[in-house]
């Protein structure tokens, strides 16, 4: 919503300074996004009197001026404009003065003549259209003055930021109400400049239907349109708009039409009641009726474009078809123009939801729309009608040819909302005297009258508020005019929450934290993503076409990240991400969501070094050693198997929760290998670690270097050997994998080193060997595995 | 126990155990292969001399020469360490100590995370504890029992993408959609546990907003709610700037003015002092010197209507705040896609320690 700091100054009869205007507003929570200073490049521009008019010596079009700028001082300026009259006022921009558009005004010969300065045409000036001759000034300011004093063209803007809640802030008048609430000042509608017409005669409720000024105008939809008031002008001029009510429209940013179009907008913005007029002579049938659409109607909007209206959809229509969109736009057929003398005047109370519905429906949001979704004052036409009625016939002429109408039901008893002055200050925590809420309730507009038998108080709230419906509503409107910054801070005593925290928060963070320390760095990537199989959830109204669905894994999208690094000629690249994934369920059921952790990984082991330690690429290896980490963080009791050219993560209970392998991308030539992960994050609770005692004895090592035959897997010998080395085997590590054309086909050696410690006692040489050979036999006689070396005791601690 | 294989030839070799700890470098490399040289090394001759031993013998000698062996491979590494210190020492006086150095790939969590913890730590101190709520929603968690009007202008705050799917049967069910902000997660907890209840519930919420340098489609959000009896609008502003002044810094100017939310009333939008000018007016706060942080107020009746809790007896507050956003004020991101983009090059200015 756009404001004008003089349309405001002229409600409230005194001086506002933008700056302080912007910061009250803000705390009274219609936040002001900007306050923009208008015309203010007219600085240079004075009040010049033409005191003197001459031909030109040597040219036929120009003629030399003398200006007075004021001061008894005079200039002498050659002009080309033929309405250039003696004694007349213009704006005058001297020597040394700069134009909107960045034009520098200097001394300079024209034919052999100086001028010194320039006279203006109010284009020139960024102050309208009229680029024909200069702009005679009709004002009493003496020469010399600032232009930007003598005429009400120096304003601010301020774009305020109004909420769906507050439709009244929608106009000057609603916003004047607060700033009088705020400032503790009165305020009134401003003055008509120039009034013809100050005895309006009040509206005359009719029923349904009605004639007026030789109009029939009527009600057949009371759901959507529920009040119609209206009024008939006779001989208007339809004609340019005087100049304060252009610099009105223009200081919101509202273009000047004319002057019929123009009075019905400025009753718009100062009283939030859209308003429509209607070309009488362009009528069938000369009625102006509100009904519903009926089926394969087509209007006209003002747009030029041809629209569909529906049943479900309020129109306002003559005796032929529609004329207009009820609370959307008006049709191009009925349009005031030039020609126009006989107008009707439409003001309405328009369904919010079904104006609400026909501008989506029909994709087409109008200013007018904006307000009657919002809700606008129900009991405000009748203002409104008559602040137009004299508008245009102080600008327009024309004759009221009878007093204006008014159909739909009378006003009912307000609604009245009950408020128990304990229950203020119970939400608020503060003690607010009772006269203090009285007078915020009084301000704002609202009715108070006690109830003696329950110390409640019976409020009925302004029209204009209809977002003022319950008790909570009103408590509201006392803490806001109290003014949030007058609530104190101050840390009253509270009850701890007994509520645990949700396992899977706490887990992800444990899995966050693991994986950092790995040295992965973590991304929030979009959960969007292509179809992925037929769980894929699909979206309804997606962003892009290319993005349709919900992820059904993480995995491809990281993908998509490391590919968009290449792009970036970014190598080394370590990501992991814990979010949510979604797999559709069964028809009429909510999709399932899974939390995943999954990690992509190429480039370097470590940072290039000069010593050239960190050339080392990532492998399988370290991929493995990721994924078994990430396992041991996310599965509780979870293990790793084989599995194709990868590995698959198991649950305790067998299932598959994860994979990890080499994934084929879109690499470019100097990228490195490319590998991946994704695992199911379990929320089940994790048992914290035992202690296990420190070792007091010392261990005794062998090392077995084994020859495994083709098919033999090392996870099998190292079974075997737990197997058999039961409780004395401490641990088996592998110290090397050889292959080479000396061994015997088929076949490589592994080196295990083994580790042998008894908790109790110092283990013999003899022990170890017994368990060693039996680690040998049982090795040949199922796996056939024999050992390469004649192998021995490996030292001791 | 005295120094002694129990075998004199093997006895003989210990001297030079001994002077293994004098020997040079070049020394030491010889006296290896003397020692263990795959011919001629004195202990492989000891070793190969096992099977020539008389029978009772041959395991115990065996043993005692494989721990000679480790013995002296003991020494010979320590003494090969030893050496290679003293090398390096006497080098250092020529070594070019600005050479860069040796760093590992060192991890990070994303920066968003990082302030999203720091919040939820905060709040934790204050009493709350953690709750989620699934990002896939019905219109009446994400909308009607947070007491959004149907067709009403509040809807249009809040660009919804919905499902391709059935709508869901039941009172609670309504057509699919992802939540528009984490506040059905209140109606979850409400509905699931009596107050007291004081509970923070980050996650990810999600528009039907293009992406712009300041919009996504799908942003971060942490609600806190706090019911109780005799809570007030007090308690709210006074631990919201709590708050403020312990994840900005404790002179940060806070101020509260009125906003409009369907599920709170009063409705409070709280302003942070501009963290880039402090307070003076940049392009960053749009001149004002304030910068929106969240959005909270008094849990509106109907809410509590909604969820069977007593209106009467009951009060409580709420906020809602957008980690991406307090992410970008923070650490001056200018484009919100950064955080969504996955660059490493942006990605490693966050690593602890790196960016203090």
């Amino acid at each position: 919503m756009n404001v004008s700091r003089r349309w405001l100054e002229d409600f409230l009869r005194r001086p506002l300074e933008p700056r302080d205007l912007a910061e009250r507003l803000t705390m009274l929570g219609a936040p002001v996004d900007s306050v923009q200073p208008l015309h203010a490049d007219l600085s240079d521009v004075l009040v010049g009197l033409v005191e003197e008019v001459r031909p030109h010596p040597n040219a036929d079009r120009l003629r030399l001026c003398v200006v007075n700028q004021g001061a008894s001082e005079r200039r002498n300026v050659v002009c080309g404009a033929s309405n250039v009259t003696a004694g007349h006022k213009y704006p005058f921009a001297p020597v040394g003065a700069t134009l909107p558009g960045g034009l520098q005004i200097e001394e300079r010969k024209l034919r052999g003549e100086t001028s010194q300065g320039m006279l203006c045409s109010a284009r020139e000036l960024g102050l309208g259209q009229d680029g024909e001759g200069i702009w005679e000034l009709q004002t009493d300011a003496a020469p010399g003055t600032r232009l930007l004093d003598a005429l009400p063209i120096a304003d601010h803007r301020l774009v305020i930021d109004v909420g769906p809640n507050r439709p009244d802030l929608l106009g000057h008048k609603g916003i004047a109400r607060e700033l009088s609430a705020s400032y503790g000042a009165p305020f009134r509608l401003p003055a008509i400049p120039s009034p013809v017409l100050t005895d309006v005669p009040p509206a005359r409720r009719v029923g349904n239907t009605t004639e007026v000024g030789g109009v029939r105008a009527g009600i057949e939809d009371p759901e959507g349109c529920p009040r119609l008031l209206g009024a008939v002008l006779r001989g208007v001029k339809v004609g340019p708009s005087p100049a304060w009510l252009t610099y009105r429209l223009e200081a919101v940013g509202v273009r000047s039409i004319n002057n019929v179009v123009d009075a019905t907008n400025y009753v718009m913005l100062e009283l939030n009641q859209p308003m429509h007029a209607y070309d009488i002579a362009k009528l069938q049938g000369s009625s102006v009726i509100a009904r519903r659409a009926r089926a394969g109607e087509l209007v006209m909007t003002l747009d030029g474009i041809v629209r569909k209206v529906t049943p479900e959809m309020t129109v306002i229509a003559d005796a032929e078809g529609p004329i207009g969109i009820a609370g959307v736009m008006g049709s191009a057929g009925s349009e005031v123009g030039a020609d126009t003398v006989d107008v009707f005047l439409e003001c309405a109370y328009f369904n919010p939801t079904l104006v609400r519905r026909t501008r989506r429906a029909l994709g087409l949001s109008t200013e007018a729309s904006y307000r009657f979704e919002r809700g606008i004052d129900r009991w405000g036409g009748a203002e409104a009608l008559r602040r137009c009625i004299e508008i245009i016939s102080a600008t327009a002429g024309g004759e009221l040819v009878a007093a204006p109408v008014d159909l739909g039901p009378g006003p009912a008893n307000p609604p009245r909302i009950f408020l128990r002055p304990a229950r203020v200050n119970h939400v608020l925590g503060i003690e607010l005297p009772w006269h203090a809420v009285e007078s915020y309730l009084v301000a704002v507009g609202a009715t108070l009258v006690p109830k003696p038998d329950d110390g409640r108080i019976a409020v009925e709230a302004p029209s204009w508020r209809p977002d003022l419906t319950r008790e909570i509503d009103l408590v509201e409107e006392v803490a806001r005019l109290h003014g949030y910054q007058n609530f104190p801070a101050e840390l009253r005593p509270f009850r701890s929450s007994v509520l645990p925290d949700a396992a899977i928060e706490r887990i992800t963070s444990e899995v966050r934290q693991g994986l950092t320390r790995q040295g992965l760095i973590e991304v929030l990537p979009l959960p969007m993503a292509p179809a992925d199989g037929k769980e894929s959830v699909p979206l309804a109204n997606p962003l892009s076409s290319t993005e349709g669905y919900l992820r059904r894994r993480l995995l491809p999208g990281l993908v998509r990240l490391v590919e968009g690094n290449w792009a970036k000629h970014v190598a080394d690249v370590r990501l992991f991400e814990i979010g949510t994934i979604f797999i559709a369920g069964p028809s009429g059921e909510r999709p399932r969501e899974e939390r995943h952790v999954a990690a992509v990984l190429t480039g370097r082991r470590e940072p290039p070094h000069w010593t050239g330690s960190g050339e080392a690429r990532i492998d399988l290896w370290d991929l493995k050693g990721q994924f078994e980490a990430a396992v041991g963080l996310a599965v509780p009791g979870g293990v790793v198997q084989v599995e194709g050219s990868g590995w698959i993560a198991q649950d305790s209970r067998g299932r598959t929760v994860g994979q990890a392998g080499p994934i084929e991308a879109d690499a470019l030539p100097w990228a490195a290998p490319l590998f991946g992960f994704e695992l199911v994050v379990d929320p089940a609770p994790r048992l914290p670690a035992r202690f296990a005692p420190l070792p007091s004895t010392p261990s005794s090592e062998r090392v077995l270097a084994l020859l495994l035959v083709e098919g033999t897997s090392v996870r099998q010998v190292e079974e075997l050997l737990r197997r058999v080395g039961g409780s004395l085997l401490e641990s088996v590590v592998i110290e090397s994998d050889y292959r080479a054309p000396e061994l015997p086909a088929g076949t490589r050696s592994v080196a295990f080193r083994l580790s042998f410690r008894a908790p109790d006692r110092t283990l013999r040489d003899a022990e170890v060997d017994a368990v060693e050979a039996r680690m040998l036999a049982a090795l040949s006689g199922e796996l056939g595995i024999q050992r390469r070396d004649g192998g021995g005791p490996a030292g001791g601690e | 126990m005295p120094d002694s294989t129990g075998y004199p030839d093997l006895d003989a070799m210990l001297p030079r155990l001994t002077a293994v700890a004098r020997l040079g470098s070049d020394a030491l490399a010889a006296e290896i292969i003397a020692v263990l040289g795959r011919k001629n090394g004195a202990i492989t001759l000891a070793l190969k001399s096992v099977p020539s031993r008389p029978p009772e013998e041959r395991k115990a000698y065996g043993a005692a020469v494989n721990q000679l062996k480790a013995r002296f491979e003991e020494a010979f590494a320590l003494r090969g360490e030893t050496l290679e210190a003293e090398r390096r020492a006497s080098e250092q006086a020529g070594v070019d100590l600005t050479m860069p150095a040796r760093h590992r790939w060192i991890g990070a969590e994303h920066p968003v995370t990082r302030v999203v913890d720091e919040i939820v730590e905060i709040f934790r101190g204050l009493g709350f504890s953690v709750a989620v709520g699934p990002e896939v929603e019905t219109d009446w968690y994400n909308f009607t029992a947070l007491n959004f009007p149907a067709d009403h202008p509040a809807m249009d705050m809040h660009d919804t993408l919905y499902l391709d799917a059935p709508p869901i049967a039941g009172e609670q069910g309504g057509r699919l959609l992802l939540r528009t902000h984490t506040s059905p997660v209140q109606i979850r907890t409400l509905l699931e546990s009596p107050p007291p209840v004081r509970v923070v519930i980050p996650g990810m919420v999600y528009r039907n907003d293009p992406f712009d340098p300041s919009h996504a489609p799908a942003f971060s959000q942490i609600e806190g709610l706090a019911v109780d009896e005799g809570i007030s609008f007090v308690d709210l502003k006074a631990t919201l700037v709590h708050f403020a002044h312990r994840f900005f810094t404790p002179t940060t100017k806070v101020r509260f003015r009125p906003s409009f939310f369907p599920f709170t009333e009063p409705s409070a939008e709280m302003d942070v002092e501009c963290q880039l000018c402090h307070g003076t007016g940049c392009p960053a706060c749009k001149g004002t010197g304030w910068m929106e942080i969240l959005g909270c107020g008094m849990v509106h009746p109907a809410v509590f209507e909604h969820t069977g809790v007593d209106a009467e007896r009951y009060t409580g507050w709420a906020f809602g705040m957008g980690p991406h956003r307090i992410t970008m004020l923070r650490y001056g991101i200018p484009d919100i896609r950064l955080l969504y983009d996955g660059d490493m090059r942006f990605l490693e200015q966050f690593v602890a320690g790196r960016n203090a």
